[in-house]
């Protein structure tokens, strides 16, 4: 979806957070003038020091569409630039400017009835809670699968939400290093049987989007395909460390 | 007017380093693609360029081997915000590939295994602007940053310069790529910011 002519910056007020995890917050900003988002969309945030100095970064919108009020969760970048300051030196009241809604590619729109596969690694799962809460907020029924995972139970993002879960909304949990007692798999990497047992068959045509860190992407992606599936219906979206 | 986020004092690039605005500087290599990766190899790799008139000229990956290397080192800039300094490439000037191909064209529509496209004028892809690249840092380029080769157009922004390249179709007119149809800017100088249309 092209935006609609030129995207301009936005001033956004922060006037909520909440923590998500140990290293994740969300920020809740409320941006006058702010178009409305698809799901996976992500938004430009810029920061401007007082001598002027500025830089930017982009972060995936975490919200359903409501109204005026953007929220983005926000991953601690450890000695980042950016991160570290949204997470713990911006209050309510402070302002940053945004620009978005951005991307026209890794996207779900509600009209779309096909399965979906989501697969999520780390803060990879942002940009598809999105979808997550798009599909819920239209009382959407097109069947999602949702493969989420995480180093260990504390980095998950979400977690009363997705425990609520939703009708026809399936989450597995992945942990690759430690995993809460008695969880049925074993710690460990994503693997071809994750994606056969908790994910969907090749021959119901999903679309498959994907989300985490390049490795993880990588080797979800080429899992994917190995199954049969699609490479024009696989999505992806990667963030490396420098996120900032 | 620029709006001042309190208490944000950020990270000034070193010194020599010219970062275009917005930008941050990065030291690992991110990589960005829309989809999975396609595995090409060398034996099924082609490259064709096609004029405005339907002629083909076709490079398999010997022949691209035996055409004069070059060995540029430039500054990166993706859209996504990161600039990465000094890349050292290996790679084919396309002066090189286009020498001898009649054309009154001025777009050129870069194609890819995988499906994607990317378009910009062609007079941005000639005198040393652009390669073929297939080394990077002193090895073979990897799957997952364009290998076996991809288009390297280091004077805008990266999504212009992609990976598994396959061919570039010459045109009369412009013809919008992957990005550029999905809201991104159509030409894409890191210098003047231009990111997405309108810009």
């Amino acid at each position: 979806m092209p935006p609609p002519g030129r995207l301009r910056w936005l001033v956004a007020e922060l006037v909520g957070r909440r923590t998500e995890s140990r290293t994740a917050r969300t920020l809740v900003f409320d941006v006058p003038g702010w178009p409305g988002h698809l799901a996976g969309q992500h938004v430009d945030v810029r920061l401007t020091a007082e001598d002027g100095y500025s830089t930017q970064r982009s972060y995936s919108l975490a919200s359903a569409p409501d109204g005026q009020r953007v929220e983005l969760t926000v991953q601690r970048v450890p000695d980042g630039e950016v991160s570290p300051y949204l997470m713990d030196d911006l209050e309510p009241g402070h302002l940053v400017e945004l620009r978005g809604p951005v991307g026209g590619w890794f996207v779900w729109r509600p009209e779309q009835r096909e399965h979906v596969l989501l697969v999520a690694g780390g803060s990879g799962l942002v940009p598809l809670m999105s979808m997550v809460r798009v599909r819920g907020a239209v009382d959407g029924r097109a069947p999602f699968r949702l493969l989420y995972s995480v180093r260990e139970p504390d980095d998950r993002l979400y977690v009363p939400e997705l425990l609520r879960g939703a009708p026809g909304l399936g989450t597995a949990y992945l942990y690759t290093r430690a995993a809460p007692p008695e969880h049925p798999r074993p710690v460990g990497r994503l693997s071809a049987d994750d994606l056969v047992r908790s994910g969907w068959p090749a021959d119901l045509r999903p679309m498959c989007y994907v989300c985490g860190p390049t490795g993880f992407v990588e080797a979800a992606a080429s899992l994917l395909t190995g199954l049969g599936h699609a490479p024009e219906r696989i999505r992806t979206e990667r963030f490396g460390p420098s996120g900032g | 007017m620029a709006i001042i986020s309190r208490g944000f004092h950020g990270r000034r690039p070193a010194p020599g380093r010219d970062l275009p605005p917005g930008q941050y500087e990065v030291h690992d290599f991110p990589v960005l693609s829309a989809g999975p990766t396609p595995r090409v190899t060398h034996e099924d790799w082609k490259f064709t360029l096609r004029t405005e008139t339907g002629t083909e000229h076709t490079w398999d990956w010997a022949r691209l081997m035996e055409m004069p290397g070059e060995s540029p080192t430039v500054d990166l800039h993706c859209v996504t915000k990161w600039s990465k300094f000094g890349t050292r490439w290996e790679g084919v000037s396309l002066d090189l590939l286009m020498e001898g191909v009649e054309t009154a064209a001025e777009f050129a529509l870069v194609h890819s295994y995988g499906g994607y496209t990317t378009d910009l004028p062609l007079e941005d892809l000639l005198d040393g602007k652009a390669w073929i690249a297939h080394r990077y840092d002193g090895e073979e380029l990897a799957p997952e940053h364009g290998g076996p080769a991809r288009l390297l157009v280091p004077h805008l922004y990266l999504w212009k310069s992609a990976k598994w390249v396959r061919g570039i179709d010459l045109l009369l007119d412009d013809e919008p790529g992957f990005w550029e149809g999905l809201g991104y800017h159509s030409y894409g100088d890191p210098w003047r910011e231009q990111r997405y249309q309108g810009d």
